[in-house]
């Protein structure tokens, strides 16, 4: 289909393989699977103990809306990215003792709070904005010294804004303290063995507390980071990107590197479709065929490496009771 | 068995409770529309709006919401309600048939998924009338108008101006699906553009979404890093390729509402939808009995369409003269807003 | 994630067997919790300016005031009952379906198709054609995420949402060229197909309302899948490897094409869903935008809270789903009523489901001191389906 597309179309392919299309699509890519790769990043480390959310979607818009509008008003880009990872913090509290103490079904909780986190950004967008505003404070490019100077290749990856250094460290920091750190351990042992943490006097509830608060934090900050690259809100401004970050959790086989894979990977075709419909390389009815791509690619691709993923943590969806 | 005993009763009393509730809706309801029924008359007319995105949305539905302010503003209605983000269409045909039960004077469906809802519901409600649009299409129904904007036509001025500005000769377009009004302003924008200028570059990307703020803007940037120098764009998830535009200092055409106060530096003029010419026409043969039957069509000669500069930007008189010039020859007839 | 009572397993074939029969527990629990959510909400539409009471009077009123009311609940309730249907044989294998929205797409499109493709035959070979190809669309969009799962290790919750997304902009493209009605007038290009043949309408039920025949078809789908997963062979067999795949490993069980089985089944509930939309539909075409909720009237989620508020059980389902869509049905009465924005109709759901789900311990609680007389373990009223802990810990050390 991609390639009868390719045929018909009036530009010839070659004009994507030139060293700046290619640049402006990686550059694209990163920007596009940042907040794919905060959202995800985040609920990794709350499945790593044993704990879905499928709210992460609402979660994003909440702290979208609340990014946004904190911008809109004080100016300050710092404050509305604190005040998303803040009401990620609340949410994610709501949810800790939804699951934790509730023992919700988390199959099904999460689309509470997405339903939930949907209709109160839409409610409260309409009501304390009204129409929508640009934003004129954002975060500004950092270059980092000497790497930046690379020509070309330099100012696309090392010319970014600080959110998107903040996800790539955090790619490293996840790695290293669910790996290296007690704590880290005290997740990955909530979520494979719970009884067994709980009998070592490893508080269940209190990891997966601190879990799922960090998790919704970075959806929190995932929705803001959104609005504050897009400089404004819209209704559903997420677009279903909380979702697919979860997808991204079981791509990147609940390793932070992996999701780190995925994001770029799903950022890097979504960025490519739409480079290729921009040069008019693609275009006509076929060109939606074409938008499958993302969803399609990453599916054959988890199939294809699917039997080297781990699985998932044995205690996944599984509330914890003290006393079996 | 003592159990069982108790549990009956209570779903017995539950089910009392609940038919009783029932049986006592059923008598209010008819008071309901009694009192909605005798409102009418004299200057009393009110109307309800049913519609696909959110009446903020500073495209499509504020263009109707923002005309029926006005029409309330200058008297012609008293009221009007509106149902905004009825994107489900099942759920806009609920909300469609209960204005109509509610005893509202005009009942609008503003989205062209609706149309084929009224042809439903339009039979069993004689003496309401329904008015839907974008269309041309009234099924025959005694009561049912249809409204369209021929946005091509705006959009031919628009590309008129855009081809001038371009010193780059590469025009960028942002679009949803390839259908219904946004087709029609982005293929008239494409034909002003390359009557113009006829070596000009337009390209189009349809995004294959209404609601992808995010990918909207990444489309923006991506005609931006090929060149392009001026940009349009249709349906309101272009907000985000707004934003971007403002921030690359590149120029941008609105279509629908006035989109100035996202971008107030770059927004060359906006193609606004101004509704309340027809629904004022539309309001006054009701009033003299026609509930139905008639196609509208917002064009630039009729003052439905209006191309609304920004003062804040600093448009050449050249520029200017040829976008006045190209409103007039549409309006005369002397030049086609389809190219040729 | 599912767990039974212990007191009422037999032993079949050498694997436990768990009596799933709801009670009073069951009803009481979910209404309590709605009650709670719906007094937090009248906290909003204060602070919005409005009265709680009279928006409630109206939300009742919409959803259950008169025959046209329970008549529009009642179609609202269709695809939720289908889907959380779907949902529950899907969760009874341990499989996770989040792929309703691009199933319920899937059997549309596939419907649709067929409708067009035969118009003239009559009714009563063609609606049963159609219900079936919906049935058969679904199957095949379901079918694709269980083998992925069975035989590739692939995730469903990554296919199936992956899939929604393929699923509509393959809609979306059909219907913007091959299956777009040709002949609308002016330049509309509206997204949508002919008005598709009469003889494949869904016969209204009661004149003058909108119920039509597609309960009929929600009723029975939703007792097919009762007999399926509890009189049956095969059902027992999917429901053996939800509660323990080693154990249905060790038993001979063929996990893997009982895991395809469950997904294409779950997801021909959703594709039949599709069918009955479009053939429901006061348009009586198939109209797709972009994205899916246009169309589906977001059934795909909503379901899968339909299907918890029936303890995922196909029978109760029944009635949680008219619940659940007068709710919505009378939301949106409420809105059109106080003027409230429509943004607070899914704040309320979202609180009901947080409620509703976060209620269900107590469930199990307060089906214990129903039942603490009734020491018959084969006595109908036994304990709730659906509770969390406390009783038979199957979940404790399974795998998804």
């Amino acid at each position: 289909m991609i390639a009868a597309s390719i045929l018909a179309a009036q530009a010839p392919l070659s004009n994507f393989f030139t060293s700046a299309v290619i640049l402006a699509t990686l550059a694209s890519a990163i920007r596009l699977a940042t907040p794919y790769l905060l959202a995800s990043l985040g609920e990794t480390l709350g499945q790593k103990s044993g704990v879905l959310n499928l709210g992460v979607e609402g979660v994003m818009l909440l702290g979208a809306f609340f990014g946004y509008w904190t911008v809109l008003e004080t100016k300050n880009e710092w404050l509305g990215a604190a005040v998303g990872i803040g009401v990620g913090a609340i949410m994610g509290l709501v949810y800790a003792v939804m699951t934790v103490n509730m023992r919700a079904e988390q199959g099904i909780s999460g689309i509470g709070i997405f339903l939930f986190g949907l209709g109160a950004s839409e409610l409260l967008f309409s009501e304390l904005v009204g129409t929508p505003l640009p934003l004129t404070s954002k975060f500004d490019p950092v270059a980092i010294p000497l790497l930046s100077k690379i020509p070309k290749v330099g100012e696309v990856l090392f010319d970014q804004n600080v959110i998107v250094y903040f996800a790539i460290v955090s790619v490293v920091v996840m790695t290293w303290v669910i790996n290296r750190t007690t704590f880290g351990l005290n997740v990955r042992a909530v979520g494979e063995t719970p009884e067994a943490a709980d009998s070592l006097g490893v508080s269940v509830a209190k990891v997966r507390y601190t879990t799922i608060i960090i998790a919704n934090m970075f959806a929190g900050l995932a929705g803001a980071a959104l609005a504050l690259e897009l400089n404004i809100f819209q209704n559903n401004l997420t677009n279903g990107i909380g979702f697919i970050a979860i997808a991204l959790v079981y791509f990147g086989g609940w390793k932070p590197s992996g999701v780190l894979a995925g994001s770029l990977l799903f950022g890097l075709v979504v960025a490519t479709v739409n480079q290729l419909k921009t040069l008019g390389i693609v275009s006509g009815t076929t060109a939606s065929l074409v938008t499958t791509a993302p969803a399609i690619l990453t599916v054959l691709a988890l199939a294809l490496i699917a039997r080297r993923a781990s699985d998932p943590p044995s205690a996944l969806t599984v509330p914890f009771t003290r006393g079996h | 068995m003592k159990s069982n005993y108790r549990k009956i009763i209570a779903l017995l009393a539950a089910l009392a409770l609940l038919g009783a509730a029932c049986g006592s809706d059923a008598a209010s309801t008819d008071t309901t529309t009694a009192e909605s029924g005798s409102t009418e008359g004299g200057a009393e007319f009110t109307v309800a709006v049913v519609a696909p995105s959110a009446a903020n949305d500073l495209a499509f539905s504020q263009s109707m919401h923002d005309a029926l302010e006005r029409l309330k503003a200058d008297g012609t209605i008293s009221d009007f309600v509106i149902s905004e983000n009825m994107f489900v269409v099942e759920d806009a045909g609920a909300a469609l048939r209960g204005y109509a039960e509610d005893g509202f004077d005009l009942v609008i469906g503003h989205g062209s998924q609706y149309g084929s809802l009224l042809q439903e519901i339009a039979p069993d409600f004689p003496e309401t009338a329904f008015v839907w649009g974008t269309a041309a299409d009234t099924f025959g129904e005694p009561n049912i108008s249809a409204y369209s904007a021929a946005a091509d036509q705006g959009g031919y001025v628009l590309g008129t101006m855009a081809a001038l500005l371009s010193t780059s000769g590469q025009i960028g377009i942002v679009g949803p699906l390839e259908v219904g009004d946004a087709k029609l302003y982005i293929d008239g924008f494409k034909a002003g553009a390359e009557a113009t200028t006829p070596d000009i570059a337009v390209n189009i990307n349809y995004i294959e979404s209404f609601s992808d703020t995010a990918l909207a803007a990444e489309a923006a940037t991506a005609f931006i890093g090929a060149g392009a120098d001026v940009l349009t764009g249709s349906a309101q998830m272009t907000a985000g390729a707004i934003g971007v535009a403002g921030n690359a200092d590149v120029l941008w055409f609105g279509t629908q509402s006035a989109q100035t106060q996202l971008a107030p530096d770059v927004v060359v003029a906006n193609q606004v939808y101004h509704w309340e010419g027809i629904l004022a026409d539309l309001i006054g043969n009701i009033s003299s009995g026609t509930l139905g039957g008639q196609s509208y069509d917002l064009t630039l000669e009729n003052g439905g369409l209006v191309i609304e500069y920004n003062d804040g930007y600093e448009l050449p008189a050249e520029v200017k003269a040829a976008a006045e010039a190209a409103i007039a020859g549409i309006s005369d007839g002397s030049v086609s807003s389809m190219g040729g | 994630m599912l767990n039974f009572p212990a007191r009422a397993v037999r032993t079949v074939k050498g694997m436990p067997v768990k009596r799933n029969r709801p009670d009073l527990s069951g009803v009481i629990v979910p209404l309590g919790a709605t009650a709670l959510a719906l007094l937090i909400g009248a906290v909003f539409i204060l602070l919005l300016g409005a009265n709680p009471i009279v928006g409630y009077w109206e939300l009742a009123k919409g959803a259950f005031g008169g025959v046209d009311e329970l008549a529009d609940t009642a179609t609202k309730a269709m695809p939720l009952l289908l889907v959380g249907t779907g949902i529950s044989i899907a969760f009874r294998a341990k499989v996770i379906n989040i792929g309703g929205e691009g199933q319920i797409i899937a059997g549309a499109v596939l419907s649709t198709v067929t409708a067009l493709a035969v118009p003239d035959l009559p009714a009563v070979i063609l609606i049963p054609l159609v219900m079936l190809a919906g049935f058969v669309g679904g199957g095949l969009w379901g079918a694709v995420p269980g083998a992925l799962k069975a035989y590739l290790g692939v995730n469903e919750i990554l296919s199936t949402i992956m899939l929604n997304i393929v699923a509509i902009q393959i809609a979306s493209y059909l219907l913007k060229d091959p299956l777009i009605d040709k002949n609308q007038s002016g330049a509309a290009n509206i997204p949508q197909t002919v008005r598709l043949s009469e003889n494949a309408d869904l016969p209204i039920l009661i004149p003058g309302t909108r119920l039509h025949l597609g309960i009929v078809v929600a009723l029975l789908a939703a007792v097919g899948a009762w007999i399926f997963l509890w009189r049956t062979k095969w059902g027992y067999r999917v429901r053996a490897v939800g509660e323990s795949r080693e154990a249905a490993t060790y038993a001979g069980i063929p996990v893997k094409r009982m895991t395809l089985l469950a997904l294409t089944l779950s997801g021909a509930m959703c594709g039949l869903a599709g069918a009955v939309l479009v053939f429901g539909s006061e348009s009586h075409r198939l109209y797709i935008d972009g994205s899916s909720a246009g169309f589906t009237g977001s059934a795909g989620f909503n379901g899968i809270v339909t299907a918890l508020f029936g303890g995922l059980h196909p029978l109760w389902t029944i009635p949680s789903s008219f619940l659940f869509g007068g709710l919505l049905v009378g939301a949106n009465a409420m809105q059109r009523a106080i003027e409230i924005p429509t943004f607070l109709v899914g704040v309320l759901n979202g609180l009901v489901v947080i409620f509703v789900v976060s209620a269900e311990r107590y469930k199990a609680q307060l089906g214990r001191f129903l039942t603490r007389n009734n020491t018959d373990p084969d006595e109908p009223n036994s304990v709730a389906s659906f509770q969390s802990d406390d009783e038979l810990g199957i979940n404790e050390g399974a795998s998804t």
